[in-house]
């Protein structure tokens, strides 16, 4: 008990607490005393289920009436009618339901007693009883050997379904996949999605171009390949190019090839600022600065996108001149074993 | 037995004898309030769901086999694309009234999550998780968990660039966690990312797994409303003890019905106008293409913005193995707090109100300031992640640069909920002051009188029972107290330094708060005359220091 409390209640002889007053006065309805408003809230609960009934009506009249069609604004149509129809049907339902609660149903509120949820002490005695017993019949306190057994064998049982699952949901498990993709030593680079072929001298300074490598559509799962191979060409001023220690020989004459998958969680890189040679990751927006090695300017991302080593064979073409020197994509336990 | 219904009645109660549960259920009297709708909601948008589901796996080929297009929509033919994709353009452009139901599907989708949001919303800053439903409440987070699992697997089943996109990003997150992660994504897509495994399995995922598993705790959930009866507002008349309401039958019934085939309604009538997720303009997933300012549903936009927070130098490599905690933190670390607070608060706050009574009567938010402050800081920190899930579109609408955008909002996710705690805090305390005021001293006029005396007084019109009932009708709570740390021989008792931690938190809770007026309180008021400013309405006074509920080791087993 509080301070102030205390003294209250010892100068003045009050309780600590107010009473419940109970229940407030009933206000009638207009409905409750008038029926001729009565009269008409019956009226506007009939109409609104006839509005309910007149929406199915024309909802199957558009379905047969007003097909899809080719083209978006048919389409568009057609489902604006249907559902308008539908929409009508169930909101007429639903709101003459409901005023007919409302408007002419009892508003009395009702007072129901509660009961604490605990189960009375006799019935928890019975209970502990009941299994006391149950226990005993079995005699599982004293038969651990038994009980070892039965809880050994349940624990078990389930691998004879986990194995195979887990055995066979992940493929052949081979999770080193994800270092290598299929370009190697004299890929050709081909444009996204056509597949042509790709000479050094057609491609001008300032453009960016989406690559995959030579061949990937007669591969077992092209999707999956271009999911590691896709590249980003582009082409700089060469005075622009900043270029990395070792990789003298991975571009051709301001010609650098990026690997196109995020180093975040693996979003296609696709925006690409020609003044600042930003390439921008429009997931979360990480920016990679592709005059500089396309390292990290700004975002979520660590590092930068990997580089595909390019040259150009003896007819012009641009080519891979091995396969990435890590791996593509976001960062994984084992990326660096 | 006459009538056909009282045949039907008699045939049915002979061998089920459902007698007794009509008798039990019929009158069965439920509160009333707008908030309570909320759960409704979310009910009849799932069922809205099942409805339009059912249709739509008639018609969905869940299947990655590449075909080449050729159906009416021009712009994609001669496509490659998975069954999965052309069966949703099929669905789109050849199916009558497929559209309609793809459009009811995913608006109730996202209905069906704001409801469960904001049903949520209510149970917390009312207090109706208190006991004895605490229970029920991480029933109904269990719930929220699997709508958003719901959402997830059903978003990536068209197949499209939106939702591989999206497919992609998890896969990220998959591989980020360490040791185990690229084994994860192998067992979520049968092998390499997207391989041909995926939409299959999400599909029983999302048709079957997770619809029965929400079936089956639905009614769970609705069983033990059943079983501790509804909670109800406070108010004169309404107890602990009692419920106060309406009938089911036949109030309910109608409320209730009517109210299904509303949401339904509202839900068609967005679907009718509204077009969502028109995957024929996106095209079938290829993992080189995307468009910017793309954006998944609302309820994953907060993991985002998480991950587009997240500054890139968190990943370290230690002994080679490489461990990127710029996802491991926005992906896992956020969403583990924000969900760890949820689903653990109804125990963290009993535990630290130390009281063991059931509660019918929901608080008013203001009567429990450091809870509602809290819950406020909550949104406004998911609020932020939302905001930074949609970064790009700020920059665009407002030409503001994205890196600023970004720099704000990092700042803005510690400062803003902290802030939002402190005023909301402040709110409650104040809303409680001006109740103590009215119970005191009565509505205002806006008269002044002069009394015979020359003195001016302000006229004041005394509260009616039932609005003072309202305003003090709560219990003041107060802090725990430790008992000593010896008992009465001297000896050092144990779990002292327990209670110690446990009476810290209880401080947290309840140190600043302000009490309900007392019968004495407004007697004294009223002996004092109207005008005068009472002891009991300062400040001071109002902060007792914690005297009651003293932490006894043994009622809680220490
Ligand atoms: C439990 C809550 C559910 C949620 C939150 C949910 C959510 C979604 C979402 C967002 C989509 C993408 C729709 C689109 O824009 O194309 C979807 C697709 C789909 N859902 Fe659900 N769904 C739920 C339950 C169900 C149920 C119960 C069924 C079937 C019995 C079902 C069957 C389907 C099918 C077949 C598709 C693919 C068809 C298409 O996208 O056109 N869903 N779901
Ligand atoms: S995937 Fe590129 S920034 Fe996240």
């Amino acid at each position: 008990m509080s301070d102030d409390l205390e003294l209250a209640s010892t100068s003045q002889a009050q309780p600590d607490r107010f009473e419940d007053p109970g229940l407030p006065p009933h206000t009638p309805r207009r409905g409750d005393l008038d029926p001729k408003a009565n009269k008409v809230s019956e009226r506007i609960v009939v109409a609104l289920f006839t509005i309910s009934i007149l929406g199915t009506i024309a909802m199957i009249a558009a379905y047969f009436a007003l097909p899809p069609g080719q083209t978006a604004a048919t389409m568009q149509r057609s489902n604006l009618a249907m559902g308008l129809g539908l929409a009508f049907a169930l909101l007429g339902i639903g709101t003459g339901a409901v005023h007919w609660a409302k408007s002419l149903m009892s508003d009395h509120e009702v007072s129901e007693q509660r009961h604490e949820l605990r189960s009375s002490d006799e019935v928890r005695a019975e209970a502990v009883a009941a299994l006391k017993e149950g226990a005993e019949d079995s005699a599982i306190g004293r038969r651990t050997v038994l009980k070892g057994a039965v809880a050994t064998s349940l624990a078990l049982f389930p691998l004879t379904i986990a194995v195979p699952l887990i055995g066979n949901v992940g493929g052949d498990w081979d999770v080193a996949k994800f270092k290598h993709t299929m370009w190697k030593k004299g890929t050709r680079l081909t444009t996204d999605p056509l597949g042509r072929p790709i000479k050094a001298a057609d491609v001008t300074i300032g453009s960016i171009t989406s690559v995959m490598p030579e061949g990937i559509e007669q591969t077992a799962h092209p999707l999956d390949e271009k999911a590691k191979a896709v590249v980003v060409l582009l082409r700089l001023d060469p005075r622009d190019l900043k270029i990395q220690p070792g990789r003298e020989d991975w571009q051709y004459d301001g010609i650098v090839a990026y690997s196109k998958i995020c180093t975040h969680v693996g979003c296609p890189v696709a925006l690409y600022e020609q003044q600042t040679h930003h390439l921008l990751c429009p997931c979360h927006q990480s920016t990679f600065d592709v005059a500089d090695g396309a390292k990290v300017v700004f975002g979520p991302a660590k590092r930068a996108l990997p580089q595909l080593p390019i040259t150009v064979d003896s007819d012009g073409y641009l080519v891979a001149s091995s396969d990435f020197t890590e791996p593509v994509g976001p960062s994984f336990w084992e990326r660096l074993r | 037995m006459t009538s056909p219904a009282a045949a039907t009645a008699d045939y049915l109660d002979q061998r089920t004898g459902i007698g007794g549960a009509v008798k039990e259920f019929a009158r069965k009297v439920f509160p009333d309030h707008w908030s309570f709708l909320l759960g409704e909601i979310a009910l009849y948008s799932f069922v809205t769901l099942l409805i339009s589901g059912t249709f739509l796996t008639m018609f969905f080929v869940p299947s990655m086999t590449e075909v080449t297009y050729h159906g009416p929509w021009a712009s994609l033919q001669g496509t490659r694309m998975s069954e999965a994709f052309a069966s949703t353009l099929r669905l789109s452009f050849e199916v009558r009234g497929g559209l309609l139901m793809r459009q009811v599907h995913h608006w109730a989708a996202l209905i069906f999550m704001a409801s469960i949001v904001t049903h949520m919303m209510r149970v917390f800053f009312t207090g109706a998780f208190r006991k004895p439903r605490e229970l029920n409440w991480v029933v109904g987070f269990t719930l929220l968990l699997l709508g958003l699992a719901a959402g997830f697997s059903g978003y990536s089943l068209p197949d499209d660039v939106l939702s591989g996109n999206g497919l992609r990003i998890s896969d990220g997150v998959l591989r980020a966690v360490p040791i185990i992660g690229t084994y994860g994504s192998y067992f979520l897509f049968g092998g390499e990312f997207p391989g041909e495994a995926l939409i299959p399995r999400l599909f029983t995922v999302h048709i079957l797994l997770v619809p029965g598993l929400i079936l089956a705790l639905v009614g769970l959930h609705l069983f033990m409303v059943v079983l501790a009866k509804h909670t109800q507002y406070p108010g004169s008349g309404r107890s602990d003890r009692n419920v106060v309401g309406f009938p089911l039958f036949p109030v309910y019934v109608a409320k209730a019905g009517g109210f299904f085939f509303m949401v339904f309604g509202v839900i068609a009538l967005m679907a009718a106008t509204m077009q969502i997720n028109p995957v024929w303009n996106y095209g079938p997933y290829d993992p080189s293409p995307v468009s910017a300012g793309s954006q998944p549903d609302w309820y994953m936009l907060f993991l985002d913005g998480a991950l587009r927070l997240m500054p890139g130098g968190a990943e370290f490599v230690v002994g080679g193995f490489t461990v990127p905690l710029n996802i491991l933190i926005p992906a896992m670390v956020v969403p583990g707090v924000l969900f760890g607070v949820l689903a653990t608060y109804p125990f963290i706050e009993a535990y630290a109100t130390g009281d063991r009574r059931e509660h019918h009567v929901l608080d008013r938010p203001r009567n429990r300031p450091f809870r509602t402050a809290l819950g406020v800081s909550l949104l406004v920190a998911f609020f932020v992640l939302v905001l930074a899930g949609s970064n790009d579109l700020i920059a665009t609408h407002f030409h503001l640069s994205i890196n600023d955008i970004t720099w704000v909002l990092r700042f803005a996710l510690f400062l803003a909920p902290a802030a939002a705690f402190v005023v909301t805090k402040r709110m409650c305390l104040a809303l409680q002051r001006r109740d103590r005021e009215l119970v005191l001293h009565g509505h205002e006029h806006a008269t002044i009188l002069r009394t015979q005396s020359g003195e001016y007084i302000e006229v004041h019109q005394p509260l009616n029972e039932h609005e003072r009932w309202i305003r003090v009708q709560h219990d003041p709570i107060r802090p725990l107290q430790v008992a000593p740390a010896q008992d009465s021989r001297g000896v050092r008792r144990k779990g002292y330094a327990a209670d110690v931690r446990r009476a810290k938190l209880s401080r947290l809770f309840y140190a600043d708060r302000v009490e309900p007026v007392t019968p004495a309180e407004l007697a004294a008021a009223h002996s004092h005359g109207e005008h005068d400013a009472l002891p009991g309405a300062t400040a001071q006074h109002e902060l007792v220091p914690g005297g009651h509920g003293a932490l006894v080791a043994d009622e809680d087993g220490h």
